[in-house]
């Protein structure tokens, strides 16, 4: 990763949590970063809160608010550890999960202080790795809670907060209504790799993770990186890393790039400028975010509009099908904007997308119609030249071939 | 009485802010809400219920809302006070 050395100064591409990744090595991981100091659950959101340590599964949340309004009921809550990442584009908690697992298990504790119990919410394939690890963690007595492991199913909305909540007291793994919140009824559900933060935080201080990121988000946070790049993969840098750090910690971009895609399928099409900060403030004017770490970058041979349209026939394929707008209007909203990508063109058809995608918007148990929705007004504002053309029959992704 | 205490028993005296809150599990389109609050409520293409506005309810709405709640064959509709926790993952 030359380009990474050579990054200029203010650049943020660093390791924490990847930094000579332990593995399931129980003893390298004591030897690197210590015992989890002893800490109750007041100290934790203490800690947390002076960190700024936000939620990385794409939310966003202050993970001291949801601690404090769990401890508010004041009953033993359920603790969940949530590595289901359903995002295709996303491997980061997969990553993180075989790389650095005590992490993730060492904030799993520090946040089930006094909790009724420990769950880790992975994809059955981790199991039997992760139930060895957990057999040691208790031997040497570091687990005082017990960790129950959960199958998270391999779906797009079974890492959603109400579905992991569902699915871990033995039901679907489908979102919930949200009249009543997850944390009022005791439960806090927790991305893997926020814990893994936490257990950093613990050991480091609250201003060591300052030090990497910005002062209104502070930290680093795990991104993927796939599409048109020459290593895609798992990168880690501080939030306002530049997008082209990013990209060339990757292997950098393997052709001209015409876009790219950042905070995973419900994520935005940003422009393809490497200086851009990949943080909450720069993206917001694009309708993006951070999300979960998700960077794919598109050629400009490729089309966006093709691409988007293929995202949302399987985001409409990913609806649990429980809420009419999502059931009904997913499936529309992609066939409609696959018109527009195939070049069907009839009058009214950009308006179409864009009326389906706010009529969609905010009417479901969980946010993802309006995810979805997010994703398509991002594309129509991104590749608006592109529809123009594609209503008049013709492709710039094509033309860029010639 | 003290100006605190005026604005208090003032405060109370004012109709507490409703909602109209869907739970979108459980609707299934009948359409009887949108029919009995129309000035709320109208139907998407496939006969679900969109808000006209953010779902608040005017205190003259009050009734012919509680009305629609009650007449939910899905038992899908409520009235609420407060606003929805944000959905985060």
């Amino acid at each position: 990763m030359t380009s990474v050395a050579e990054a200029p100064p203010g650049s943020s591409v660093e390791s924490r949590l990847l930094a000579d990744p332990a593995g399931t090595r129980l003893d390298v991981h004591l030897t690197q970063h210590g015992r989890l100091p002893a800490a109750d659950l007041t100290q934790v959101i203490g800690m947390a809160r002076d960190a700024g340590l936000t939620g990385r599964g794409g939310a966003g949340f202050p993970l001291w608010r949801k601690l404090a309004a769990v401890a508010a009921t004041n009953r033993p809550a359920v603790v969940i550890a949530n590595g289901a990442e359903g995002e295709p584009a996303s491997g980061k908690d997969k990553a993180l999960l075989a790389y650095a697992p005590n992490l993730v298990l060492d904030g799993l504790q520090l946040v089930a202080a006094g909790a009724r119990s420990a769950v880790l919410y992975v994809p059955a394939s981790a199991h039997p790795a992760l139930a060895r690890l957990l057999d040691q963690r208790r031997s040497a007595g570091l687990d005082r809670v017990p960790v129950r492991l959960v199958a998270a199913p391999d779906a797009f909305v079974a890492g959603e907060e109400s579905a992991v909540a569902s699915a871990v007291a033995g039901q679907g793994a489908v979102p919930a209504d949200k009249l009543v919140r997850i944390t009022d009824a005791g439960t806090l559900v927790q991305n893997v790799e926020t814990l893994a933060h936490l257990a950093m935080i613990a050991r480091y201080g609250p201003g060591w993770f300052r030090a990497a990121g910005t002062y209104d988000e502070p930290g680093t946070f795990l991104a993927t990186v796939s599409g048109a790049v020459a290593s895609p993969g798992v990168v880690e840098a501080g939030y306002g890393v530049a997008l082209g750090d990013l990209i060339a910690a990757a292997g950098g971009a393997t052709a001209p790039l015409a876009a790219v895609l950042v905070g995973g399928y419900h994520g935005a099409w940003v422009p393809a400028d490497p200086r851009l900060p990949v943080s909450r403030a720069a993206l917001t004017p694009y309708g993006g975010s951070p999300g979960a770490g998700v960077i794919m970058a598109l050629p400009v041979g490729a089309c966006g509009l093709v691409e988007t349209a293929r995202i949302a026939g399987y985001l409409a394929e990913q609806s649990a099908g429980q809420c009419g707008p999502c059931v009904n209007g997913l499936p529309r909203l992609a066939s409609t904007l696959s018109d527009l990508a195939a070049r069907r063109a009839r009058p009214g058809l950009p308006a179409e997308v864009e009326r389906l995608a706010r009529l969609v918007t905010g009417r479901g148990a969980c946010r993802h119609p309006d995810g979805t929705a997010r994703l398509i007004h991002s594309a129509m504002r991104a590749f608006h030249a592109d529809a123009t053309a594609h209503l008049a029959g013709q492709c710039l992704a094509e033309r860029s071939h010639r | 009485m003290s100006h605190a205490e005026t604005t208090r028993i003032g405060r109370g005296q004012e109709p507490a802010s409703r909602r109209l809150h869907v739970d979108w599990t459980a609707c299934d389109g009948r359409g009887l809400c949108a029919e009995l609050l129309p000035e709320l409520l109208t139907e998407d293409d496939w006969g679900f219920p969109v808000a006209r506005g953010d779902m608040t309810v005017p205190p003259a709405l009050e009734p012919a809302a509680r009305q629609a709640v009650d007449r939910c064959p899905a038992l899908a509709l409520r009235l609420v006070s407060e606003r929805p926790a944000p959905a985060s993952s």
